[in-house]
C-alpha cells in the first residue's frame, strides 16, 4: 500500500465525515436547542409574569418581559407571595429535612439487612417493599387521615411536648405528616440503597467477617462510609419528593389555613380573590415554592437523575 | 402432618436434621440480629401502607360518612353497587383511561426521541439533560398554576400565539372537549424528561460494540437505532410505562392546582380527583374508600405482571 493511496483514503474519509458532521450536527443542535426553549418556555412565562403589575399582566404579551425601568414592573407580587408563604416555607423545611434524613437512615439499614445479611423471609420483605413503591397513595389516604384525626390525634397525645419552647400544639399535625412521609418514603429509598449495596465490593465485607466483626460493626465501619454518595442521591431525590408532595398535607391538615401547613398547601389557596385570579401573585408564589427544589436540582441534577434510575453506581 | 411423619422415618429424620440446622441458624442469630435493622422501617410500611390499604377496604364495606366512627356491624358491597350506577364515576373512569393511555404513549415516544437525541455526539449533553429533566423536579401544585396561566382564555400564551397567526382564541379550560388534552400535554411536558432519563440508563447499558458492528456492516444510523438499539430498550420502556401509568392513575395534585378546588372542570375529572373529593370534601368516607379500592385494583393490574416478570428473570 503506497503512502499516497493511504493519504487519499484518509483525506476522503476526513472530508466525508466533515460534511457529515456539519449537516448532522446542525440538525441535532437545532433540535436540541429548540427543545430547550420549549422545555423552559412555561417557566420563563411564569418568571416574566411574576414581575408584572396586574394591569401589565393583562396589558402585555405573556412572554414579553417588563424591565425594571419600564412601566408595569413590580416586585410587589414577590413581596406579597413571600408574606403569604414564608410560614409555609419554614414548615416545608421543618417537614422535609427530618422526613428525608430519617427515611434515608432507615432505608439504608433495611437495605443492608436485605442485601448483606442472610435471613429467612427477606425475599418476602423485599417484595412487599418493591410493590409498595408503586401503590397509588389514594388507596390509603382515607384510613391515614382518620388514623391521625380520629384515632391517634398527636395534638392530644403529645401534650407534654407543647410545653417546650418553640413547639405548639398544631405541630402535632406536622409530626403526623412527617411520620407518614417516612412510612411512604421507606420503600423507594430502601430499593435505591439496595441497588447500591448489590454493587459494592464484597471482599471488604468478607475480610471483616473473617476478622470477627459482627454485622453492626460491618455496617458502621464499612457499609456506612461507602454509602455517602448514595445518601447524597437519596437526600436530593427524596427531599424533592417530600417538598413537592401535596396530597398528604391536604388530607392531614385539611386546609391552607393550618398554621403548620407546608408551602405547597398554602400555595394551593393563593391568588384567588373576589376580583378574579391574580396571575402575577400566583406565578410569584409558585416560583417561590419551587425555588428550594430548583436550587437543589441545578446544583445536583445528576444525583436527582440517579435517584430516578434506581441509583446503581451512585 | 405429625402422624404422617411418625410413619415415615426418613422424612422424620430429615425433619429433625432440618430443625437442627434451623436451631443452629437461630443460635448464629442472623435473623434475630438482622431485626434491629429492618423491623422498625418494615413495621412502619406494614402499618401505614399495607395496614391502611386493608383498613381502606374494610371502610369501603361500611357506610361511613360525615363525622364520627365507623360501625362494622353490617359489611356489604353497597358502595360498589353505588359506584356502578354513578354516571360521574363512569365518566371519570373513562377519562382516567384516556389520560393513562395518551399520556403514557406520548411520554414514551417523546422520551425516546429525546434519549436518542442526547445519545448523539453532542456538546454539553449533561446540561441539556438537566434542562429537559427540570420540569420533573417541580411540584405539580406549581406546574398546575403555571399551565393554568398558559391556557388562560384572554391573556394566556396559547391564545396569544393563535391570535398571532390569525386564529380565533381557543377556549381550553372551560371546554370539556379540550381540557383533558390540555392536561395531558402539560403532564407530558413534565414527564418526558423523566422518561428520557430512564431510556438513557438503558442506552448506557447497551455495549458500544453493537452499534459499531452495525455501522461497520454499513447500516444507516436511523436503521441501527430502529433495528438494533430500540429493541434492546424494551426493559426500560416497560419500567417507564409502569411508572407513567401508575402516575396517571393517581395524579391529583396537578388537577387540584389547576382548578384550585376538589372538583376539576367538566371533562377533566378522573378517578383520583373523584376519590379525594368524595372522601375529603363530601366526607363520604366509605364511598371514597370504595373508589380507592377500584384505583388500587387498577394499579395492581398494571404492576403485578411487571413485578412478577422482574422476579422471574431475577431483575427485582
Amino acid at each position: 500500500m503506497s503512502s499516497e493511496s493511504t493519504y487519499r483514503r484518509v483525506a476522503s474519509k476526513l472530508t466525508f465525515s466533515y460534511e457529515d458532521w456539519t449537516y448532522r450536527k446542525l440538525l441535532v443542535y437545532t433540535i436540541a436547542f429548540t427543545l430547550v426553549i420549549i422545555f423552559l418556555f412555561p417557566l420563563v412565562v411564569a418568571i416574566v409574569t411574576s414581575f408584572k403589575t396586574r394591569t401589565a399582566v393583562t396589558g402585555t404579551l405573556p412572554f414579553v418581559p417588563v424591565f425594571p425601568w419600564q412601566d408595569g414592573f413590580t416586585l410587589a407580587q414577590w413581596g406579597q407571595a413571600f408574606d403569604v408563604l414564608q410560614g409555609g416555607l419554614v414548615n416545608s423545611f421543618l417537614r422535609a429535612i427530618p422526613a428525608t434524613t430519617i427515611t434515608a437512615v432507615l432505608g439504608s439499614l433495611t437495605a443492608y439487612a436485605i442485601t448483606q445479611i442472610d435471613w429467612r423471609g427477606q425475599i418476602a420483605v423485599l417484595l412487599l417493599l418493591v410493590s409498595a413503591t408503586f401503590f397509588p397513595t389514594q388507596a390509603a389516604i382515607v384510613p391515614l387521615a382518620r388514623f391521625w384525626t380520629v384515632y391517634v390525634p398527636l395534638e392530644d397525645h403529645l401534650g407534654i411536648l407543647w410545653g417546650l419552647p418553640l413547639l405548639e400544639p398544631y405541630h402535632g399535625d406536622l409530626i403526623a405528616l412527617i411520620i407518614s412521609d417516612i412510612a411512604y418514603g421507606i420503600p423507594v429509598v430502601t430499593v435505591l440503597f439496595r441497588g447500591y449495596y448489590q454493587t459494592i465490593n464484597q471482599e471488604l465485607v468478607e475480610a471483616a467477617k473473617i476478622d470477627g466483626a459482627n454485622i453492626f460493626r460491618i455496617y458502621q465501619r464499612i457499609i456506612l462510609p461507602i454509602s455517602v454518595p448514595m445518601f447524597a442521591v437519596v437526600f436530593i431525590f427524596h427531599f424533592t419528593q417530600v417538598w413537592n408532595s401535596f396530597l398528604f398535607p391536604l388530607i392531614i391538615m385539611s386546609g391552607s389555613g393550618h398554621p403548620a401547613a407546608p408551602a405547597t398547601l398554602v400555595l394551593g389557596g393563593l391568588g384567588q380573590s373576589l376580583e378574579g385570579i391574580n396571575y402575577g401573585l400566583r406565578m410569584a408564589g409558585a416560583l417561590l415554592t419551587a425555588l428550594p427544589t430548583v436550587v437543589v436540582f441545578i446544583l445536583a441534577g445528576d444525583k436527582f437523575a440517579k435517584g430516578i434510575t434506581g441509583g446503581g453506581t451512585a | 402432618m405429625v402422624k404422617k411423619m411418625g410413619t415415615e422415618k426418613g422424612a422424620k429424620n430429615k425433619q429433625i436434621g432440618h430443625n437442627q440446622v434451623w436451631i443452629r441458624k437461630l443460635t448464629k442469630n442472623d435473623f434475630v440480629k438482622s431485626l434491629p435493622f429492618w423491623l422498625l422501617p418494615v413495621s412502619l410500611v406494614g402499618l401505614f401502607i399495607y395496614g391502611a390499604i386493608i383498613w381502606n377496604f374494610i371502610i369501603s364495606l361500611t357506610d361511613l360518612s360525615g363525622f364520627g366512627r365507623a360501625s362494622f356491624d353490617s359489611l356489604d358491597f353497597d358502595m360498589y353497587v353505588r359506584a356502578l350506577s354513578d354516571s360521574q364515576l363512569l365518566f371519570a373512569t373513562q377519562n382516567t383511561f384516556v389520560l393513562l393511555v395518551a399520556f403514557t404513549v406520548l411520554c414514551l415516544i417523546l422520551g425516546l426521541a429525546l434519549a436518542i437525541l442526547l445519545d448523539q455526539d453532542i456538546r454539553s449533553r449533561g446540561k441539556l439533560r438537566t434542562i429537559y429533566l427540570l420540569p420533573f423536579s417541580l411540584a405539580f401544585i406549581v406546574t398546575g398554576q403555571v399551565w393554568l396561566w398558559i391556557y388562560n382564555y384572554n391573556y394566556g400564551v396559547v391564545n396569544t400565539l393563535t391570535g398571532a397567526i390569525g386564529l380565533p382564541p381557543i377556549e381550553i379550560i372551560g371546554n370539556p372537549d379540550h381540557i383533558l388534552a390540555a392536561v395531558i400535554i402539560a403532564l407530558a411536558w413534565q414527564f418526558t424528561g423523566y422518561t428520557m432519563v430512564v431510556y438513557l440508563a438503558g442506552l448506557r447499558a447497551i455495549p458500544d460494540e453493537h452499534f459499531e458492528a452495525a455501522r461497520v456492516a454499513g447500516a444507516k444510523k436511523y436503521r441501527i437505532y430502529w433495528r438494533v438499539i430500540i429493541p434492546q430498550l424494551k426493559a426500560s420502556m416497560a419500567s417507564a410505562a409502569v411508572i407513567l401509568m401508575v402516575f396517571a392513575l393517581k395524579t391529583f395534585d396537578f388537577l387540584f392546582a389547576m382548578f384550585g378546588q376538589y372538583r376539576p372542570q367538566v371533562g377533566a375529572d378522573i378517578l383520583a380527583t373523584k376519590m379525594v373529593r368524595e372522601a375529603f370534601q363530601k366526607l363520604e368516607w366509605a364511598y371514597g374508600a370504595a373508589i380507592a379500592v377500584i384505583l388500587f385494583a387498577l394499579a395492581l393490574g398494571i404492576i403485578s405482571p411487571y413485578i412478577y416478570y422482574q422476579y422471574r428473570v431475577n431483575q427485582l
